[in-house]
């Protein structure tokens, strides 16, 4: 936490907290906005990516010659068409086309670009690829075994001292935490011990993968496609192709669902080599099963996690140890992972430790608070526990423990003022959890924790000619969160919120913006507003000042318009907005704010969960009748939209907590990449969800807003669980709780007695 | 591919006799699409039968209905007098997929694609269905049940067309229903199922049964022994609970994504009481 | 290969087009009439993202060929909107902010439309299960629904 303190308004908000119609709405009702694969150039050719079929293998070779013969066809890619890159992006390049081996089913080698897409495909029929088949793992508890079929033969375990001599599949190992937890073990009355296993979900985003790309014969490009990051997909995409970045024009379209899983590039790279070299523009968009197979899932996970407490219910000790499967390259999700295992409690003695797995698996993305719900799933499931030996209610016993201002993080650092004691609060005074349970039925809860973030922002406020404002952004907008900029804008301005526009600007016509990722948009993008609506602001007080001829400090901004400060500044009627951009001309030129900055200061966010179940004792079936979700939003800008933020994680938490999950064969092959055997919720599977929002300023932004997109994620899973223990009195410590998963565990408990 | 409307029965069978290489039969396409999409199958001729004259139609015949091979479930729902006859075979043939899916889907076309969980037959072959089949022999009937005869394999020959599936009058007392167990709400293929349809005499016991499984072998299993257990039965608990077990005894599932050998076979005897009683509910209030 | 030459109604305006006999009707909504407010999410019939309505009935796209629309009538998301008077359904979705990426928006209006259509007065229950097959991953359902139910209030009264 950076101590930043920016906080310059609480109340006495005029726009900021209403809930206005977004204004990019009517094209997304009637069908016309435009997102990735809705694009179209003269000249356009299809691209399509060939995918292996097995999930380990060296590729001996790959001969296209027969392919490139078919008529209509006009580029074919592989590994030799991409020049070797820096380590930052050593393993994207791998993971977007394979060299010398295919680390999971669906891994590309190759892709073809042809002036349709039966020609394409059959293009790919005609690709002759020769494999040497190798062992294959994707089991997390399988990869770390001593004899486990290795994914990279030159990984050996960062984070480990010494060094290991062997090679193995655990890229990295981290620590977190303080104190001293076997001195704290030994103070407890009780510990609990357990073992949990997580498989793995993905963000289920509605829209696949799609991009237009049209390389120029002077080596200029540009590309169209739905991302989370164009900056991103610019900077990644010119080092991979070996062009200046200034040449690479990637605008964003809209985009139909991210999550953190569309913060990566697949296609970006293929289809702009492909037009590179066939001359021509090459769209190019993924299927459904390949979405599953070859994007970025979360990891799935074997985990134990240990705590201790006196009699009384305060917690002694805390350790966890998380296994994350990564993939075939690692991320950084089980360090996340180990930082938030234990975030909300204010601990004297903690650690967690995390691994990061390799396994013959497509590679982890982000999925919304990355690494934090899979091992919050464990710690809140061994709470609960916790609380009921010692017959405490679940939301007291959190409060007793619960992490405040001043307490140290077990990741690190000293929390400011936060909310998750008032969520608690909230959450126990809310009529959902003083409702009567139904027959038949448990109740749940759980806590959440993400971090949220700030970053590279880029932002430039223009006031048109007739006094109406355009805020040129560049983060793409996944959640209504142009409403929320031009709220911010006419808050500050003082104008009405029609009067403002916000836009997503290309990557040319912009400063760098980090990608709509770490719940960030309206945070960081907030912060930049502000600064630039009150550089426009100072601006056109000067310009008043020079017209009325007084000092620049006897200006103010009030409603919009310039004014005298007082009787002594002088009479003058005041000049609106409008006034003083339809006299702009002579009055130095056009009007506009911008700002830069690296936006530190996020504030962390709690979410508090409350789950009924009602469980089918003679099926196993789960299925949730209320679902109450209580988290902080430190300012919510437009709450119908904070809603939404929460809304929308507690039901994927909820889908990954009963349904959804990764199913492998013993062939290493994905057995449900489609929506029909990947279950996620569908209408009929949830009650409406309450969303209430709590709002503890955060200082290090102007109207205190914290992150919201994230942590909603977060409890669902242990909620469930907890709500699914509360009913059949069975501790289910597997994810997903499936039909087979709970029948078991009902069914083993009866025999065990 | 090439993709034909034929104007009658014949002109369909004659299509599909000549063709050498794959045929498909399309009335919903809502199984032929999917696997053309997915490229599991790259027909070479595609005859679609929706067009056909009575292949939309649902009739009145002989105290039962026939209902054409081109009828969408939804259709099906919509008819008032199949509904109060057959709850059963409506429910489910309304459970195959989402509303977009039942503006398309028939029963026809769900019996011919053969997947041992499909919706509609279990209740079809519990109803004591039978199809009308035309082909270049001419016309022929069959049991539903016999029908299938494993996972994507009919009994059907070459060129052979069902033309409409026939659901016989119903007998007085008389109560047939369908369900399935799935992990979601809605939008699941069928982890388990089991139709039953019964007959109850005028003391109330159970005078006549079928019990048919669905998804728990590779085709829909028809329990002669289940039903025996019924038969005589006013569904108190211990016939119900010997039911169960007879349901999950004849069950042979398969270890899938969708469920292990072990929960198939526990929820069929689960199901198989619900359905039971149900069935025996509809028979008592029917006329 | 030869193409299927196919005369249509879309919309309520004649249409005519020319497409392969393997493709789809949503292929040819959106890559050959550059209709393409209808989405592609699965290709399988399990998303609804597709959904347009045929002949009075709402369907999806994707497991309808294109040859199969001749002499039909064909309902699109383009065609929702009266001029510039939007259905009450477009506005209330607006209104309860009942979607954030948009992307299922469409279809789910489309299907939303065929249900208040037939049952003016739908439970909560009975509007979940109709629109069991239109897929939405950023909203968890909750506000849908409610600008479902407002809509089917609001016609009612007037």
């Amino acid at each position: 936490m950076s101590g930043i303190d920016r906080l310059s308004k609480t109340s006495d908000f005029k726009v900021v907290g209403t809930r206005p119609i977004r204004p990019d709405g009517i094209e997304k009702v009637t069908g016309r906005a435009r997102f990735g694969a809705d694009a179209v150039a003269p000249g356009m050719l299809i691209g399509l990516v060939l995918r292996s079929p097995h999930p380990h293998a060296r590729i001996v070779s790959i001969d296209t010659a027969e392919a490139e013969a078919l008529q209509g066809v006009k580029a074919i890619v592989t590994a030799s068409d991409f020049g070797e890159v820096s380590q930052l992006h050593h393993d994207t390049l791998r993971n977007v086309m394979a060299r010398d081996k295919v680390l999971y089913e669906g891994h590309a080698l190759a892709a073809v670009a042809a002036i349709d897409k039966a020609v394409a495909k059959q293009a790919l029929k005609l690709i002759k690829v020769d494999y040497e088949v190798l062992p294959h793992v994707t089991d997390v508890e399988k990869a770390i075994e001593p004899d486990a079929p290795l994914v990279n033969e030159n990984l050996f375990t960062d984070g480990i001292d010494p060094k290991p001599d062997k090679p193995s599949n655990i890229a990295a190992r981290s620590q977190f935490g303080h104190g001293d937890v076997e001195e704290g073990f030994a103070k407890a009355d009780l510990i609990i011990e357990k073992s949990f296993k997580t498989e793995a979900a993905h963000q289920g985003y509605i829209e696949p993968h799609a991009c237009l790309a049209s390389f120029n014969s002077d080596g200029s490009a540009e590309l169209w496609g739905c991302t989370q990051g164009h900056y991103l997909v610019r900077d990644t995409c010119a080092e991979l192709l070996g062009i200046d970045v200034s040449r690479l024009r990637v605008t964003a379209s809209e985009i139909g669902g991210g999550f953190g899983g569309k913060t990566v590039v697949y296609l970006e790279p293929v289809a702009l080599a492909l037009s590179r070299k066939a001359g021509h523009p090459v769209k190019m968009t993924m299927s459904r099963a390949d979405v599953f197979k070859a994007t970025g899932p979360t990891a799935s996970s074997s985990m134990r996690v240990k705590i201790g407490i006196t009699k009384e219910g305060r917690i002694t000790a805390a350790d966890a140890e998380l296994y994350y499967q990564t993939g075939a390259y690692a991320g950084i999700f089980s360090q996340l992972g180990a930082m938030c295992a234990f975030a909300c409690y204010g601990l004297e003695n903690v650690r967690s430790v995390g691994y990061e797995v390799l396994a013959n698996r497509p590679m982890q993305a982000a999925y919304r608070a990355p690494g934090a719900p899979i091992i919050a799933f464990a710690v809140e499931s061994i709470v609960d526990e916790l609380a009921r030996a010692i017959d405490m209610d679940p939301l007291d016993f959190r409060l007793k423990n619960a992490a405040k201002k001043g307490d140290r993080a077990s990741y690190g650092p000293v929390y400011p003022e936060i909310g998750l004691v008032q969520a608690l609060q909230a959450a126990k005074e809310h009529p959902h959890y003083s409702a009567p349970a139904a027959a038949n039925s448990g109740r749940g809860v759980a806590a959440g924790f993400w971090f949220n973030f700030g970053g590279l922002t880029c932002i430039s406020l223009n006031v048109n000619i007739d006094g109406t404002v355009t805020v040129s952004s560049g983060r793409p907008d996944i959640g209504g969160s142009r409403a929320s900029m031009c709220q911010i804008a006419a808050e500050e301005l003082g104008v009405p919120y029609d009067n403002v526009r916000a836009i997503i600007a290309d990557t040319s016509s912009l400063g760098f913006n980090d990608t709509t990722d770490g719940s960030r948009t309206t945070f960081a993008n907030g912060i930049a507003i502000i600064e630039a609506a009150r550089s426009a602001i100072a601006d056109m007080c000067a310009r008043a000042a020079k017209i009325w001829s007084i000092p620049e400090d006897a200006v103010v901004w009030e409603n919009g318009a310039a004014r005298p400060s007082g009787a002594n500044a002088g009479d003058f009627e005041p000049m609106t907005i409008a006034d003083l951009a339809g006299s702009a001309h002579k009055t130095g030129g056009p009007i506009a704010g911008h700002h830069e900055v690296n936006a530190e200061g996020a504030g962390v966010s709690f979410s508090v969960h409350i789950a009924d179940v009602d469980v089918d004792q003679e099926t196993g079936r789960v299925s949730v009748s209320r679902y109450t979700v209580v988290q902080d939003a430190g300012k919510a800008i437009h709450p119908d939209y904070v809603e939404g933020q929460y809304q929308g994680g507690a039901a994927q938490g909820i889908g990954w907590a009963i349904n959804e999950g990764y199913f492998y064969g013993e062939d290493g092959k994905l057995q449900n990449p489609g929506f029909l055997d990947y279950r996620m919720p569908v209408a009929s599977d949830l009650p409406m969800i309450d969303a209430k929002i709590i709002e503890i300023p955060n200082k290090g932004h102007p109207y205190g807003v914290r992150g919201v997109g994230e942590t909603a994620i977060v409890p669902p899973l242990a909620t469930i669980g907890n709500a699914v223990r509360s009913a059949t009195g069975v501790r289910v410590p597997e994810v997903p709780m499936a039909p087979p998963v709970v029948l078991q565990a009902i069914e083993g408990a009866k025999e065990s007695g | 591919m090439r993709y034909e409307t034929p104007a009658s029965l014949e002109d369909a069978v004659r299509l599909l006799s000549e063709e050498t290489g794959i045929a498909r039969i399309l009335a919903g396409g809502t199984d032929v699409l999917v696997q053309l999409n997915t490229g599991l199958v790259e027909p070479d001729l595609v005859v679609d039968i929706k067009r056909l004259p009575g292949m939309a139609d649902i009739t009145a015949e002989n105290g039962g209905y026939r209902i054409g091979a081109a009828v969408s479930c939804a259709q099906m729902n919509e008819h008032e007098g199949l509904c109060a006859m057959w709850p059963g075979v409506v429910e489910a043939a309304d459970l195959i997929g989402s509303t977009q899916i039942q503006s398309r889907a028939t029963i026809a076309g769900n019996l011919c694609n053969a997947s041992p969980a499909a919706d509609s037959v279990p209740a079809l072959v519990a109803a004591g269905a039978t199809a009308a089949i035309v082909g270049p022999g001419g016309r022929r009937e069959m049991d539903v049940a016999d029908i299938s005869i494993g996972p994507g394999k009919t009994a059907l020959e070459k060129a052979e067309i069902v033309e409409s599936i026939f659901l016989p009058a119903r007998q007085a007392r008389s109560g047939d229903a369908y369900q399935r167990f799935i992990p979601r709400t809605e939008m699941d293929i069928a982890v388990v199922s089991v139709g039953i349809n019964l007959t109850l005499d005028d003391n109330g016991a159970c005078s006549a049964a079928r019990v048919a499984v669905g998804a728990a072998a590779e085709t829909v299993l028809l329990i002669p022994g289940a039903a025996a257990i019924l038969i005589g039965s006013t569904f108190g608990s211990p016939p119900m609970d010997d039911l169960a077990q007879a349901v999950s005894d004849a069950c042979r599932p398969i270890d899938d994504k969708r469920g292990t050998e072990a929960f198939r076979t526990r929820v069929a005897g689960v199901l198989a009481r619900r359905v039971a009683s149900l069935a025996f509910e509809r028979a008592r209030s029917s006329q | 290969m030869t193409s299927v030459h196919v005369t249509t109604t879309i919309n309520g305006d004649p249409a005519e087009f020319l497409c392969r006999p393997e493709e789809t009707l949503l292929d040819v909504l959106r890559d050959r009439l550059g209709l393409t407010g209808t989405k592609e999410g699965c290709g399988s019939g399990d998303c609804g993202a597709c959904s347009v309505m045929v002949d009075g009935r709402v369907v999806c796209s994707c497991l309808v060929l294109g040859a199969e629309a001749e002499g039909r009538e064909i309902g699109t998301i383009e065609g929702m909107a009266e001029g510039d008077e939007l259905h009450p359904l477009q506005q209330k979705f607006l209104e309860h902010a009942a979607l954030q990426c948009g992307i299922c928006t469409p279809g789910f209006l489309i299907a939303a439309r065929a249900l208040l259509e037939k049952n003016p007065d739908p439970t909560e229950t009975e509007v979940r299960y109709w629109l069991a097959g239109n897929l939405c991953r950023c909203t968890g359902y909750d506000k849908i629904i409610r600008a479902v139910l407002d809509t089917a209030a609001e016609m009612r009264a007037s």
